[in-house]
């Protein structure tokens, strides 16, 4: 039995469009091109579904401008933007036009939804990013002190943690942080990204990249870069526990599963200490399966982006997508969840990847 | 029906076959403290449900009793234990109204779930195909979308975002539904696959059996065992689902129902001015419940799956076991060789599962 039979054996569930059938032969090339030829189906499937959902309901025209408008300008306004053509054909223009990157403009206010995506899908990038750094802090150590304790009392009282990361609602969660943190004790920011004059500040850059905390540091001024962090502490914390919660599940059950191989206890048969088996022999090959979710955990950190963004008001795309949603543009909505289809698809395509450069297994 | 499952281990006492009465009585220490507090927390949230009308103080759309209104914002007291809300309405009787819309969403959207789910994975499963292929990855898209975007474009062509008692609720549990379809799809579909080569179902091609009853009645009933699991997991999933499509405005109205999402939502500015009663009950109710529920699901997937089965002793009472282990947030299966190794060298190859070695 190979060392790593165990270790590796709690892996993600197949991600999107994971081919079924067992080919034999075939290099790493052609898992490659399998995987990455995989990624279009996803995309599309995901694009029409929300395309077709939507536009069972009506024309996006009506539901935003609705009760604005009279009967006559509202048949204008849909004639223009083509609303009336049979659904087929703005269906085949749709898609046409995603493969293309354009996704149309919003109805609200009339902006390109590209470029919505890219101003604030950096906000939620920043959010994700940083939270993913406080799941890592959390749930990998905890998860090692889970598997060590195995049974025990602190193995139980872990668990019920990861759990309770789990049925917190991310926006429970954010409001017992705002109220401890920022109304009760008064150490951090209610709400936002920044205080104004930061923002003023970053905002004169001559590159500023909406990624604050670069922005930040190239200002050059410590007061501006400890006010973007202090913003970003408790959003942090708040979608960042979640994750913790599914990482220290994770690395326990991995642990556990390495600790019963023959090679760790052929170490601990030389006398190798219960701690540094845990830390030195049992951790790393339980890491592997960790990258594989990392991709899964990209679907729940954005559904808690959404609503992370909306407790903070973080600006980001989650927040943005709630206003369009509340506005009823539903143009907007709909190429905001098509590029978030998008960074899904290519995530998981780049973790399954990683997964078959570092486990060969998974080639097949 | 024994007749039909002879390929199954010899027949287990009724006592053990009742899901839940069985792993508690193979639980032990720890393990049993969980579920057991998950049992006691599920069923409280239950009894809350059921009886909402006789324990609450008010109605959940109350704004006034016979001494006056009850006042917007105003702190617990004796009157109003929880407080009230912003908008003038007992917190105490909102969250009480509030699980029996929980559990409403609940039971039609994961009934719903299983029935289109279960139906799907075993015509998928059997007959394989390209109607096969196109479901899985059909699937596996949907199943790789954040659930909650999909549950606010769902729920948006039902019912344009806002609605009454029946429409919100059957707005949330449609789009719950449409998330939960995969996940019972693939779990159903990998079982049936297997169960598809067994001996059984062979001796019942030959004696001449129709599809449709190879389907439901050799395959389908082995192929449930894993449900109890699923349901558990996707019951609080359901909960968080609709306390998000609240949160972020889906809710349903004040006046239809108690939803606890919403009651959030306008506790939102609340906090602010540190106002704590309206935002801590009810999210308090959210984390019990799921936490309750949770813990259940658990306890069932740990004892079904042997890497974390707590004893030996325990492990060999179990009889049979599931190789799809189920976890909120990321489903933990066994992957390449995963199982082997195990539990005294035992091979689950008896129980029919692939394991490569």
């Amino acid at each position: 039995m190979s060392t790593l039979d165990t270790t590796a054996a709690v892996e993600g569930p197949p991600v999107a469009g994971r081919p079924k059938s067992k080919s034999q032969g075939g290099g790493f090339g052609r898992y490659l091109l399998v995987r990455f030829l995989l990624i279009f189906p996803t995309i599309f499937i995901l694009v029409s579904l929300v395309f077709v959902l939507m536009r069972t309901t009506g024309d996006p025209i009506t539901a935003a401008l609705g009760g604005r408008l009279t009967g006559a300008q509202l048949q204008e306004r849909i004639h223009e933007a083509g609303y009336d053509r049979p659904l087929i054909v703005q269906y085949l223009e749709y898609i046409g036009q995603v493969f293309t990157g354009n996704f149309g403009m919003t109805l609200t206010d009339n902006r390109p939804v590209i470029e919505v995506l890219l101003t604030y899908g950096v906000a939620t990038l920043e959010l994700a990013f940083y939270s993913l750094i406080v799941a890592f802090i959390v749930g990998i150590p905890l998860g090692l002190v889970a598997a060590y304790f195995r049974d025990k009392g602190q193995d139980a009282g872990l668990r019920v943690f990861a759990i309770l990361c789990y049925a917190t609602p991310v926006f429970f969660s954010g409001l017992l942080l705002k109220l401890v943190f920022s109304v009760w004790l008064g150490v951090l920011p209610v709400a936002g990204r920044a205080s104004t004059g930061a923002q003023i500040q970053m905002q004169v850059l001559p590159n500023s990249t909406g990624f604050y905390t670069l922005d930040a540091l190239m200002t050059g001024d410590p007061a501006v870069l400890g006010d973007v962090l202090a913003h970003a502490v408790l959003p942090a914390i708040a979608l960042g526990l979640l994750t913790a919660g599914v990482f220290l599940r994770l690395v326990r059950t991995n642990v556990i599963g390495t600790l019963a191989t023959d090679y760790v206890d052929a170490a601990r048969s030389r006398g190798v200490s219960e701690y540094r088996l845990v830390r030195k022999h049992a951790y790393r090959p339980a890491l592997i399966p960790i990258i594989t979710v990392i991709g899964l955990q990209i679907a729940l950190l954005l559904g808690g982006a959404v609503l992370t963004e909306t407790t903070f008001e973080w600006n980001g795309l989650g927040f943005q997508l709630v206003e369009y949603i509340q506005a009823r543009d539903f143009v907007a909505v709909q190429g905001i969840v098509a590029l978030l289809a998008v960074i899904v698809a290519l995530t998981n395509f780049i973790v399954d990847i990683i997964a078959a450069f570092i486990d060969p297994r998974v080639r097949y | 029906m024994e007749t039909d499952t002879v390929a199954l281990p010899p027949k287990r006492p009724l006592r053990d076959r009742i899901p839940v009465v069985h792993q508690l009585r193979q639980s032990v220490g720890l393990q049993r403290g969980m579920l057991v507090a998950g049992l006691v927390l599920t069923g409280i949230f239950v009894f809350i449900a059921v009886f909402a009308p006789v324990i609450s103080p008010y109605g959940f759309a109350q704004l006034r009793d016979a001494d006056g209104p009850f006042g917007s914002q105003q702190p617990p007291s004796a009157e109003h234990w929880f407080g009230t809300t912003v908008g003038g309405y007992d917190v105490l009787s909102r969250v009480l109204w509030g699980a029996q819309t929980a559990i409403l969403v609940i039971i039609i959207a994961v009934l719903l779930s299983i029935f289109v789910g279960v139906f799907l994975g075993l015509v998928s499963g059997y007959f394989g195909g390209w109607l096969d292929r196109v479901l899985v990855v059909i699937c596996d898209a949907i199943y790789a979308f954040p659930s909650l975007l999909l549950a606010i474009v769902v729920s948006i062509v039902i019912s344009g975002g806002r609605s009454d008692l029946w429409g919100g609720v059957l707005a949330a549990a449609i789009a719950i539904t449409v998330v939960f379809i995969p996940q019972y799809f693939r779990v159903i579909r990998a079982e049936t696959v297997r169960i598809k080569a067994e001996a059984f179902v062979e001796s019942a091609k030959v004696l001449g059996a129709s599809n449709v009853r190879i389907m439901f009645r050799h395959v389908l009933r082995n192929a449930t065992r894993t449900l109890p699991l699923i349901f558990t997991l996707n019951a609080s999933e359901a909960i968080l689902t609709l306390a998000g499509l609240g949160f972020i405005g889906f809710g349903i109205e004040p006046t239809a129902a108690a939803e606890w999402g919403y009651d959030l939502q306008k506790a939102l500015s609340d906090v602010s001015s540190g106002i704590w009663w309206t935002a801590l009950y009810p999210g308090l109710a959210i984390v019990l419940v799921v936490l309750g529920i949770t813990l259940v699901g658990e306890s069932l997937n740990d004892l079904a799956d042997p890497r974390l089965r707590g004893r030996r002793r325990v492990a060999q009472a179990a009889g049979e076991v599931a190789e799809t282990s189920v976890v909120p947030g990321g489903t933990l299966t066994a992957g390449p060789g995963g199982l082997s190794g195990l539990e005294d060298g035992e091979t689950f190859d008896e129980h029919g599962i692939e394991v490569k070695r």
